[in-house]
Parts: C-alpha cells; sequence; structure tokens
C-alpha cells in the first residue's frame, strides 16, 4: 500500500495532545514556574534560579520528615505485601463462601479516606474508644495522642486495616489464574504446602505482586489524609509526613517557591523508586 | 509397585446420578497387575482420564473400591499412594530450571543428593534432554516440556505405578515414535507397573502387552494386540481396532445360520446352537476386512458382489464393494486389480465370522 504523505494528520493528535497538556504539562509547568521565583503577592515575584532547591535540600525538617517518610513505607510493604499474600492464600476458592469474603475484605476499600482517619480516631481514643479502651484496660498504657510509638502503631495499623485487602485482592486474582494442573501435578510430585508456594503460587504471582508493590509503595509515599486526621502529625512532628509538611509550606506559610522545589524533588523520588522497583523486579525475571 | 484393582467401580461427575447416562464409569471390576504395560485405549470422552485419575486419586470415585495389593485406597491422596502421572498437556515448574524440575519429585521424597544427581541424568539421558539442564523450564517448546512432565514421572523409582495420560498429544509425530519405544524400554529396564491412556490403536499396541479398550464407560475388552484383532469382544472393539474397522452387519436368524438382504451366511454348528439359546433379536455379524477372500469365479459358497471403490494406501488396497443392500470393506494386497463396478465373488472363511448379541462376541464354551 501507498503511503501518502499528509500532514493535516497531525491535527487527529490534537485531542490527545490538549488532554496530557491540561492534566499533566501545564499543571507541572506551573509548579516548575513557581519553583524558581520568590513570590510575595501578586505581581510581586523575584527570579531567584535555583536557591528554593537548595535550600530545600538542606532544609533539616524536610530531611527528617522524609526519613520518617522512608520509614514508614517501608513498614507498610514488610507488613502488608506478606500480610496480603496470606490473606488471599486463606480465603476461600470459590461459592458463596468465597463472594462473601471477597465483600467482607473488600469493605475497607470502600470508605473514603478522611473518613477512615475519622475512624480510627475515634475507634483508638483511651476513653471512648474501644480499641484504645481495650487496650488500656489490659493493662497496656497507650495513648497515641502523647506517646511517639504509640501514635506511630496507630498510623501503621489504620494503614494496615486500609490497604492490606487491596494486596489481598490482587494476590487472590492471581492465586485463581493458576490452572488446577498445576497443583495436581505437584500432588503427584508429593510437594509439601511450602514447595507449592515456594515453586508454584509464588512464581505465578510475581505480576500481580509487582503492581501491589508499585501502588502500595506510591500511596503510602504519598499518605497525607488519614495522618493528618488522625494525629494531626503529631505528637511533636512525630508522624508529620511529607505531604503534610508540604502542605504546611504551601497553604499555611504561602512559601510557594520553596513548596513548588520540593514538590518536584518529592515527584522525582517516587518516581525514581517505583522505576528502581520495576527493573530490580523484572530484571531479576530474565534468563542469565 | 503393586497391583491394582478396582472392584465394582463406578463414578459419576453429578452429586445426584439419575440415570446410567450421569455416569462417566459405570460399574466396572478390574485389575492391574503387578510390572504390566498395559494400554487404555477409547474414544474421547468414554471415561478413560477418569479412570486414570481414580486410580491417582485425583478423583474420588463415587462407587466401589481401588485396590493396592489388596489394600483399600480411596481415601488416600496420590502422595499417599505413591503413584507418578504425566498429563495430556506439560506442566512444568516455570520457575525452575528443567534439572530443578525432574529433581522436584526426589527432592519432596527426602532422597539424598548423590542419588537424585545421578537418576536425573540418566533420566534426562533416556529423554535425550542432557543439553538443557540448566535452562530455565518456561523457555522450553512444548515437546520439550512435555518430555520434562514426563521425567518428573519416571524419575522415581519406587512408585506404584505410572500413569500416563494421553502424553504424546502435543509430541509432533517422529519424535512420538521414539518416545514411545523409550517408554517401553524404561518398562523393561526398569519392571513398573505402568497404565497408558490413549485413543490411538497404534500407540497403545506399540506400547502394551495388554490392551484394555473401553467404550461408554466400561471395559468392553481387555486382550493382547493379537486378541483385540482376531476376537474382538464387543463390536465396538472390533469397530475401533483396525484400519479399516470391523465389518459389522445387522442379521436375522435363519435355519443353519444367520441372513441379511438375501444373503445366507451358513455358521459353525455350536453359533447355530448358542444362536437358539438367545432371546434377543439384536444380532449382528463381524468379519474383519483382512478376512474377506475374493475370487473372481463364482462356487458353491461365495457370494457375488459388486466392486464400489478401490483405494490404494500404497502398500495395500481397500476394497469397497456392495453385497445385497450392505457395503463392505475388504482389504486386498497391491496386485489386486479390479474395476469400479464390475463383478465379484466373496467368500467368508467360518472361523473369522465373529456372531454378535446385543453387541456381545458369542464365544464357545469350552
Amino acid at each position: 500500500m501507498d503511503k501518502i504523505p499528509d500532514n493535516r494528520a497531525w491535527w487527529l493528535v490534537l485531542p490527545v495532545f490538549l488532554l496530557v497538556a491540561f492534566s499533566a504539562l501545564i499543571p507541572l509547568m506551573t509548579v516548575v514556574n513557581y519553583s524558581v521565583q520568590d513570590i510575595f503577592g501578586p505581581g510581586q515575584a523575584f527570579y531567584v534560579g535555583t536557591e528554593w532547591f537548595k535550600e530545600v535540600l538542606t532544609d533539616e525538617r524536610l530531611q527528617d520528615s522524609l526519613m520518617r517518610q522512608f520509614a514508614f513505607s517501608g513498614a507498610v510493604l514488610l507488613i502488608q505485601i506478606p500480610l496480603g499474600i496470606g490473606v488471599a492464600l486463606m480465603m476461600p476458592k470459590s461459592g458463596i463462601k468465597g463472594s462473601l469474603c471477597l465483600i467482607l475484605v473488600a469493605i475497607p476499600l470502600l470508605i473514603p479516606w478522611n473518613v477512615v482517619g475519622t475512624i480510627w480516631q475515634v475507634f483508638a481514643r483511651g476513653d471512648i474508644g474501644l480499641f484504645g479502651w481495650a487496650i488500656n484496660q489490659i493493662g497496656i498504657d497507650y495513648n497515641y495522642t502523647g506517646d511517639t510509638v504509640d501514635a506511630w502503631l496507630t498510623v501503621l495499623l489504620m494503614d494496615v486495616w486500609h490497604w492490606t485487602p487491596l494486596v489481598a485482592l490482587l494476590c487472590y486474582s492471581g492465586l485463581r489464574a493458576i490452572p488446577e494442573a498445576f497443583y495436581q501435578a505437584a500432588e503427584i510430585d508429593r510437594a509439601s504446602k511450602w514447595a507449592v508456594f515456594r515453586y508454584i503460587q509464588l512464581p505465578r504471582l510475581k505480576s500481580v505482586l509487582i503492581i501491589a508493590v508499585l501502588l502500595r509503595f506510591m500511596d503510602s509515599f504519598m499518605i497525607y489524609i488519614e495522618p493528618f486526621v488522625l494525629t494531626g502529625g503529631g505528637p511533636g512532628s512525630s508522624t508529620t509526613f511529607l505531604s503534610q509538611t508540604l502542605t504546611t509550606m504551601a497553604i499555611g506559610q504561602f512559601d510557594l517557591g520553596r513548596a513548588a522545589a520540593f514538590s518536584l524533588i518529592y515527584f522525582l523520588i517516587v518516581l525514581v523508586i517505583s522505576w528502581l522497583f520495576f527493573t530490580a523486579i523484572t530484571q531479576a525475571d530474565k534468563e542469565k | 509397585m503393586a497391583e491394582i484393582q478396582l472392584k465394582a467401580l463406578a463414578h459419576s461427575y453429578s452429586d445426584t446420578p439419575t440415570g446410567p447416562d450421569d455416569y462417566a464409569i459405570r460399574q466396572l471390576d478390574h485389575v492391574w497387575h503387578k510390572g504390566g504395560a498395559y494400554a487404555l485405549l477409547g474414544p474421547s470422552g468414554c471415561g478413560k482420564s477418569t479412570m486414570l485419575n481414580i486410580i491417582s486419586g485425583l478423583i474420588q470415585p463415587s462407587e466401589g473400591d481401588v485396590l493396592f495389593d489388596g489394600k483399600r485406597v480411596n481415601e488416600l491422596s496420590p502422595r499417599d499412594r505413591n503413584i507418578a502421572q504425566v498429563f495430556q498437556f506439560p506442566v512444568v515448574y516455570d520457575s525452575m530450571t528443567v534439572y530443578e524440575n525432574l529433581a522436584f519429585p526426589l527432592k519432596n521424597n527426602k532422597v539424598s543428593a548423590s542419588r537424585i544427581k545421578a537418576r536425573v541424568r540418566e533420566i534426562a539421558e533416556v529423554l535425550e534432554i542432557e543439553d538443557k539442564l540448566y535452562k530455565k523450564a518456561k523457555n522450553l517448546t512444548a515437546d520439550e516440556k512435555q518430555k520434562v512432565s514426563m521425567g518428573r514421572g519416571l524419575v522415581r523409582e519406587d512408585v506404584s505405578a505410572i500413569l500416563f495420560d494421553e502424553p504424546l498429544t502435543v509430541i509432533d509425530p517422529q519424535l512420538k515414535w521414539k518416545l514411545r519405544r523409550k517408554l517401553k524400554q524404561i518398562h523393561e529396564q526398569f519392571d513398573i507397573t505402568m497404565v497408558y491412556v490413549t485413543h490411538d490403536q497404534l500407540e497403545a499396541s506399540t506400547f502394551a502387552d495388554k490392551i484394555a479398550v473401553m467404550y461408554g464407560g466400561q471395559i468392553v475388552q481387555f486382550g493382547t494386540p493379537t486378541e483385540l484383532f482376531e476376537a474382538p469382544n464387543h463390536t465396538f472393539v472390533g469397530y475401533f481396532i483396525g484400519s479399516p474397522g470391523m465389518n459389522i452387519v445387522e442379521v436375522e436368524r435363519c435355519s443353519g445360520g444367520v441372513c441379511f438382504d438375501s444373503t445366507v451366511l451358513p455358521l459353525e454348528p455350536w453359533q447355530v446352537a448358542i444362536l437358539t439359546r438367545m432371546q434377543s433379536n439384536n444380532l449382528k455379524i463381524g468379519i474383519r476386512p483382512e478376512f474377506i477372500e475374493i475370487s473372481p469365479i463364482p462356487s458353491d459358497d461365495t457370494f457375488e458382489a459388486q466392486v464400489l471403490d478401490v483405494e490404494d494406501l500404497g502398500t495395500y488396497k481397500n476394497v469397497t464393494v456392495q453385497l445385497g443392500e450392505q457395503e463392505l470393506k475388504v482389504r486386498q494386497n497391491e496386485e489386486f486389480e479390479a474395476n469400479i463396478s464390475s463383478r465379484i465373488h466373496l467368500s467368508f472363511p467360518k472361523q473369522w465370522l465373529m456372531l454378535y448379541v446385543d453387541e456381545f462376541l458369542v464365544q464357545e464354551q469350552q
């Protein structure tokens, strides 16, 4: 077939171009624009070059916040991935029980984030919250508004409750996709339960686990609403994660230039780490 | 190794079977002797795979018992029955190498490392996959995968039996022949009970000493390839075994024998004697195309027929003739020549005329 050169065809790309421009490029460039200026008010902006970036990178408050963020995301992955796999393995394979389990497991995913924060804020209170009250009753001194460790544990527990179901559902779908023949062969080969998991189920869960790890990493790394509602970032700044620091900076202090520089760095970190995760996992797959 | 006995076995996939049609296996008794090489032959959907899965324990039979060396094993899992099974489609553990795949059943059985090594090498050599041992299993071709699947079945030394469920379906024809010979050799070498499910009679007769033919959820005949050929116990066996299959003609009682259209076939006196005792009117006569004789000139015991078609298959000819209203197949050697629609004369040697009452062969009582 002969190709007919006609540059008017470029017009056909226009809708996509506009869509991407409005959804991603223009907002991003606005942030880039802010990040190189010091803005005092309307019409009072001064070009400052890379000054904001330098300042942000050396800001101790931000570094602390970043470390906290890494610790939090690491803990989230370490707990939720194995737990999610475990839950998926225990769920009934089919039938009415299977469906009921699916609904039950999926419920936390349907609750709006700030409601999750509110639920746990009340639930974990020592005076009127069932959870906090019960813990105190069995003789453990627990107070998430005053104690750093308690606050951390509560935020983690809340996130585990909210998001482990996502990992479980992904793994469940992955497990259902394994043909029965593999289990039959393993049974014939007298494989132990562990061997079945290690050599049949886990390898075949790999692709869903990549998705689960990436989603959970990105989401937990950008967590904002739930800890904000639950602890407000306290006590002190012990549960103040990156996005809360950023919001305080941008909206609380109206420090737009610094906040913009910070957002860009934040964005880059998420991008780079996700890319590293993805490459590491997919590379390991290739034959030596 | 074990003797495998099936006692009054029946299986239905429905929880509430209402009639015989709901049964994949209908009430059968059978013994697979220790150390034999057996084939289970039958068309698709006749219950072969169901039977195999019942023996291995992947399926629990709805009725009857499975006995290994006289012990009831119905409730035992495949693991506890210590049985190896090779499936129709290759199952390999893709995250492992070929070596690890073959070593897997041995590792699960806690075989010593040195023995595993020796055994895996031995089997890899037999299956000619030594050069692929350190390749990841998922990068293999379909027939290599099937070899690995088979290898996992063959690698264990202590199994009660090895079951093959049409293992060569995905393998190309030349290799098929070779692997079948290999299995036979392995059987001779290690003397393990093997049951081989197939729908290909050639495959069955090259592999097995004795073949069980299954039809409609029952074993209709169990015998050597020669027995199946010369005295098919059921019209289905006659039709299914042989190429082309047996000529089977519906007949009626006549004095001294049976008849169809205007043809009267005299039978042996003992056949006539049995026939007069039988009530049923479902009578059939079967004769192999190989045993019908053709002569150009008529004699006392010949029947005149018309040639409808001659197919030359290279090493022999298939002749289709019309006798009365019946079409019959006759197998002749290469020298046979006849024009279409010419008249010829057929004779049916009495010893090859099989009488079937209600589809089952009438045999001489000893």
